[in-house]
């Protein structure tokens, strides 16, 4: 590699690190954009530029398709479907890491190397496509269970840890044997096998994990394409490759803990796979009383009408309906009357970090009445009325109330402190975590069942 | 623990510490409230008002001072209340401890636990017990309404039929939250309002209470730490001088707000000036207890002088007795719930929690004051430098990894790292070290982006994983017609990402607006 490409690479590097850093806040987001596509406008065309890459009649169509798909995706991909998405590109960085390791095992040159150095290589190589191929199927279930695909409940097969403990120690076991005859037939068969049972691992990690948690599960995928790229970069002796994979498997691993954190619950069981599901089956429904007490539209409005201050709390349910524009309409209405509108965002809403306020931004909302957990959390007190909409877990008092449930220490919004509560719900089912919500019961809450985006036509309508 | 709650004995004090909404607030948190028989009269909180609350009443101060566990308080404490606190106690009130060491020695020693309201740092989370923000919102209102009091004019313009009358000017001088509150006040009674500040990124907030912002042609900004303002140069102070002397010829009414921490008010509105003025004129001098921005000014009394009346008083928000106390009884309960995490009526002082740090001014015998700087301004300006400066005895009560398990983990991680380094080629070596030092760089950068981010972040990562192309793109050229299917396919999909996750990235960023 000459000094020039190897310069690009640095000046690539930098730029990614300043594009992170940019994400940081929205006064700098979009400059960090523009880096990251500068940073990878610098190391593509300084890779293809290397005197060793020739055969640019493959390269270009390859490129060119990929661009076109890309831009296709992008453009018609609807903001509710962002998670889905994310899920699928990380498979391709999964599947792309599994092709590039298979093929520097495949590469003669390899050889040629001896002692340490080739053992280390071969270990790369293992890796790559193991962490690769779980990545991809992992991603690929994601994906499905995000879209509707593929049931939203975990996969709970007996035995499942040590099922996955197993095939961790057949893959070691295996790779054991690989270092040490790095060509024979039995070890081409065995790096065969080992990418089968690297993305059964994939599959099983994530079919086990319910459908409440695939944000966590999402960012974890990220960190996981970061790590393949970082192994293939090893394997390449790459360092642009390992340092971006360094900078994206942590970065990831940080959100998902960030995430984590929101739920109160355990990173590390997380990242086995398979959570939650321990604690949810003492449903603990039974000890609710009192009842509903069901509105309709008209009632609504004119409760709407009255209040001086109102903080809407969405949840998956308006991402469900496509509801963000009638919220959008819902919130200027209020707002032409002089009424105090904001919107408060549990970390875990909706099915990516950070999901609703994507949702919210499209619909035109200005980010700065859309507020955290912990900035709006002390406010509900002083509120009028608070609309909830498509929101369940994380407006659940028991989580703050009841030690023995399932979601118990998980912080959640205090919403039932404030003066009225209307919760725009399809029915009084409980939410991923299949726990009952009291918070329908009290006193001071009013539930408007139907879909959240006619519900709040209908509201507007009256008003 | 017993919350007590006496009467201001301060002359021309007419606040009190406690509301009966606050009382109840305070009930909420677990404690137990004593009031002094008639505290609240002067704020018109009768003795009945406060019992419906869930409050006692206490006629003799000697009494409730022997009941209390924390004293709630407006101003300082006096000498014979300081006799009458028994160690251990917590105190709260307005303290100023940089103007009162001999004060902040004397409780020190009698183990009497401070917390200075007038301390509080003025970051976002503080916002809700920031008493002095309260105060001056107050004291700029009704800055205003003495004014008008005594100008002899209406401050609105009219067209009437007996002619016209034209609206007044007032220039309001330091746009901080008592500036701004004047600003607010002067300009719904119709007048027309200017306000000078040092501070140019205030000039927004300025502007969107309706008022117009004055400058001067020298490029020097004033902002200080914690949203106050600095000393300013020479050449600064002289073109300032100059903008007063020649605005002094056109405003009816004139509000003073400068102050600076720790030190003396500036003296802006000089006598010169004072001289300009328009008979029958007023100059409001908030900042007469510090010494007045005025030259004229005489602390606590209104004068007239060169045919201008001057108010100095000293107890502006104190003028507004029922407001000011609910309002600082509402930022009390607010630092307590902040001090009681349990709600059990247990006070915790949090040395980790900035806003509370920042208050306590003696704790446990010790001095604490002054708390370290506070790490971000109050107002959301651009800052060239932050300080960060760690002083005093704070820290450390958290930590729980203890020691021997750190030199455990670094002795297990180091001795890997030799074995490594024994068995691994060089160039190995040297790449692992560039992907640990990435590992930490991407750990620095995540832990710093707003959660409402994530969605873009996650997307800009992805795209950025798409690097792998790279790989791709160099084995590509290498080896077999196997390995080349293998590279393009890898290729393909990798550009896939890379361009779909930036554009998908674009498309999110231009969605949001503030």
């Amino acid at each position: 590699m000459s000094g020039v490409v190897y310069v690009a690479y640095l000046l690539a590097a930098v730029f990614f690190i300043l594009s992170l850093k940019g994400l940081s806040s929205h006064e700098t987001a979009k400059a960090g954009n523009y880096y990251g596509m500068a940073g990878m406008a610098i190391a593509i065309i300084a890779t293809i530029a290397d005197p060793s890459v020739t055969r640019y009649w493959l390269l270009i169509p390859a490129i060119a398709i990929g661009a076109y798909v890309g831009v296709q995706k992008a453009r018609a991909v609807e903001m509710t479907e962002m998670p889905q998405l994310i899920a699928l590109l990380h498979s391709f960085v999964g599947l792309a890491a599994v092709l590039i390791s298979w093929a520097g095992y495949l590469d003669p040159k390899a050889i040629t190397l001896s002692g340490a150095a080739q053992t280390i290589h071969l270990v790369e190589i293992y890796l790559g496509i193991f962490i690769g191929a779980v990545t991809l199927t992992g991603s690929l279930i994601a994906w499905g269970k995000l879209n509707g695909n593929i049931s939203g409940k975990p996969l709970t097969l007996p035995f499942r840890h040590g099922l996955n403990a197993i095939a961790l120690l057949i893959c070691a076991a295996m790779l054991y044997y690989f270092i040490q005859h790095p060509h024979a037939g039995v070890s081409t068969f065995f790096l065969v096998l080992m990418t089968v049972i690297a993305l059964a691992i994939g599959l099983h990690l994530v079919a086990a994990i319910g459908g409440a948690d695939m944000p966590v599960v999402v960012s974890m995928l990220n960190s996981y394409s970061g790590w393949a790229a970082a192994a293939t970069g090893f394997m390449l002796g790459n360092d642009l490759l390992i340092v971006v994979g360094a900078l994206v498997g942590s970065s990831g691993a940080i959100l998902s803990y960030i995430m984590c954190k929101g739920m109160n619950r355990s990173f590390i069981s997380v990242i086995m796979g398979g959570f939650g599901t321990d604690s949810t089956s003492t449903s603990t429904s039974s000890e609710i009383e009192g009842t509903a007490i069901e509105v309709f539209a008209p009632e609504v409005a004119d409760e709407l009408d009255s209040a001086k201050s109102v903080i809407i709390v969405p949840g998956f349910g308006m991402a469900v309906a496509h509801a963000q524009q009638a919220v959008k309409e819902l919130t200027e209405q209020l707002q032409s009357r002089g009424c105090k509108v904001r919107f408060g965002i549990h970390p875990v809403a909706g099915r990516l970090p950070g999901h609703m306020n994507v949702l919210l931004a499209e619909a035109n909302v200005p980010y700065d009445i859309v507020l955290e957990m912990d900035e709006i959390n002390d406010d509900f007190t002083s509120t009028d009325v608070v609309m909830v909409i498509g929101a369940n877990d994380t407006v659940n008092p028991d989580a703050m109330e009841k030690p023995d449930s399932p979601i118990a220490g998980m912080p959640v919004l205090k919403v039932w402190e404030a003066n009225t509560v209307i919760v725009l719900k399809r029915s009084l089912a409980s939410g991923y975590a299949g726990v009952e919500n009291p918070l329908f019961f009290r006193d001071n809450t009013r539930m408007l069942f139907g879909d959240a985006k006619e519900s709040l036509q209908q509201i507007l309508k009256e008003m | 623990m017993i919350i007590v709650i006496p009467s201001e004995r301060t002359p021309d004090e007419r606040r009190v510490a406690a509301s009966p909404d606050s009382v109840k607030r305070l009930k909420k948190l677990g404690f137990d409230i004593c009031i002094e028989q008639g505290a609240g009269a002067a704020s018109s909180f009768t003795d009945e008002l406060y019992q419906a609350a869930g409050a006692e009443i206490i006629a003799d101060q000697t009494d409730l001072f022997s009941k209390a566990d924390i004293v709630l308080k407006v101003n300082g404490p006096l000498s014979d209340e300081i006799e009458r606190l028994k160690p251990g106690t917590t105190l709260v009130s307005f303290f100023w401890p940089a103007q009162n060491p001999e004060l902040l020695n004397q409780l020190a020693e009698k183990q009497v636990n401070v917390l200075a309201i007038d301390s509080v740092p003025r970051i976002s989370r503080a916002q809700k017990m920031d008493a002095l923000s309260t105060m001056a919102n107050i004291g700029g209102y009704r800055a205003v309404v003495e004014a008008a009091n005594l100008f002899g004019r209406f401050l609105t313009g009219q067209i009437t039929a007996a002619g016209k009358i034209p609206p007044a000017k007032v220039l309001v001088i330091g746009a901080g939250v008592a500036g701004l509150a004047a600003i607010g006040t002067a300009k719904s009674m119709g007048a027309i309002v200017r306000a000078f500040d040092t501070r140019a990124e205030v000039k927004q907030q300025v502007e969107s209470m309706g008022g117009e912002f004055l400058t001067i042609d020298i490029e020097e900004d004033g902002a200080g730490t914690g949203g106050y303002a600095k000393e300013m140069s020479k050449a600064f102070i002289a073109a300032e001088m100059a903008l007063f002397r020649e605005q002094a010829k056109e405003v009816d009414i004139v509000i003073t707000t400068a102050l600076i921490p720790g030190k003396p008010a500036p003296k802006l509105w000089l006598e010169e000036a004072v001289k300009n003025m328009k008979e029958g004129s007023v100059v409001v001098d908030m900042a007469a207890e510090q010494g007045g921005n005025c030259a004229l000014t005489e602390p606590g009394k209104v004068v007239v002088k060169e045919g201008v009346t001057i108010v100095g008083y000293t107890n502006l928000a104190s003028r507004l007795p029922g407001q000011a106390s609910a309002l600082y009884a509402q930022n009390l309960a607010h630092l307590l719930a902040e001090m009681t995490p349990e709600k059990n009526g247990q006070l915790v002082i949090d040395m980790d929690n900035e806003a509370i740090r920042g208050a306590t001014v003696t704790k446990d015998g010790e001095i604490t004051w002054p708390p370290p700087a506070p790490k971000l301004s109050a107002t959301p300006a651009p800052k060239p430098e932050s300080v960060k400066e760690k002083s005093g005895p704070v820290k450390k009560e958290k930590q729980t990894t203890s020691p021997t398990a750190i030199i455990g983990f670094w002795t297990v991680a180091g001795a890997l790292l030799l074995l490594l380094g024994q068995s691994s080629p060089p160039e190995f070596l040297s790449h692992f070290m560039v992907f640990v030092l990435s590992i930490f760089i991407g750990w620095q950068l995540i832990w710093n982006v707003s959660h409402s981010l994530h969605t873009p972040l996650m997307s800009v990562t992805n795209a950025i994983s798409g690097i792998i192309v790279v790989g791709a793109l160099l084995q590509v050229s290498t080896g077999s017609f196997l390995i080349s299917v293998l590279a393009f396919i890898a290729t393909l999909l990798a550009t896939i990402n890379i361009v779909g996750g930036f554009l998908v990235t674009k498309r999110m960023l231009a969605m949001f607006r503030r």
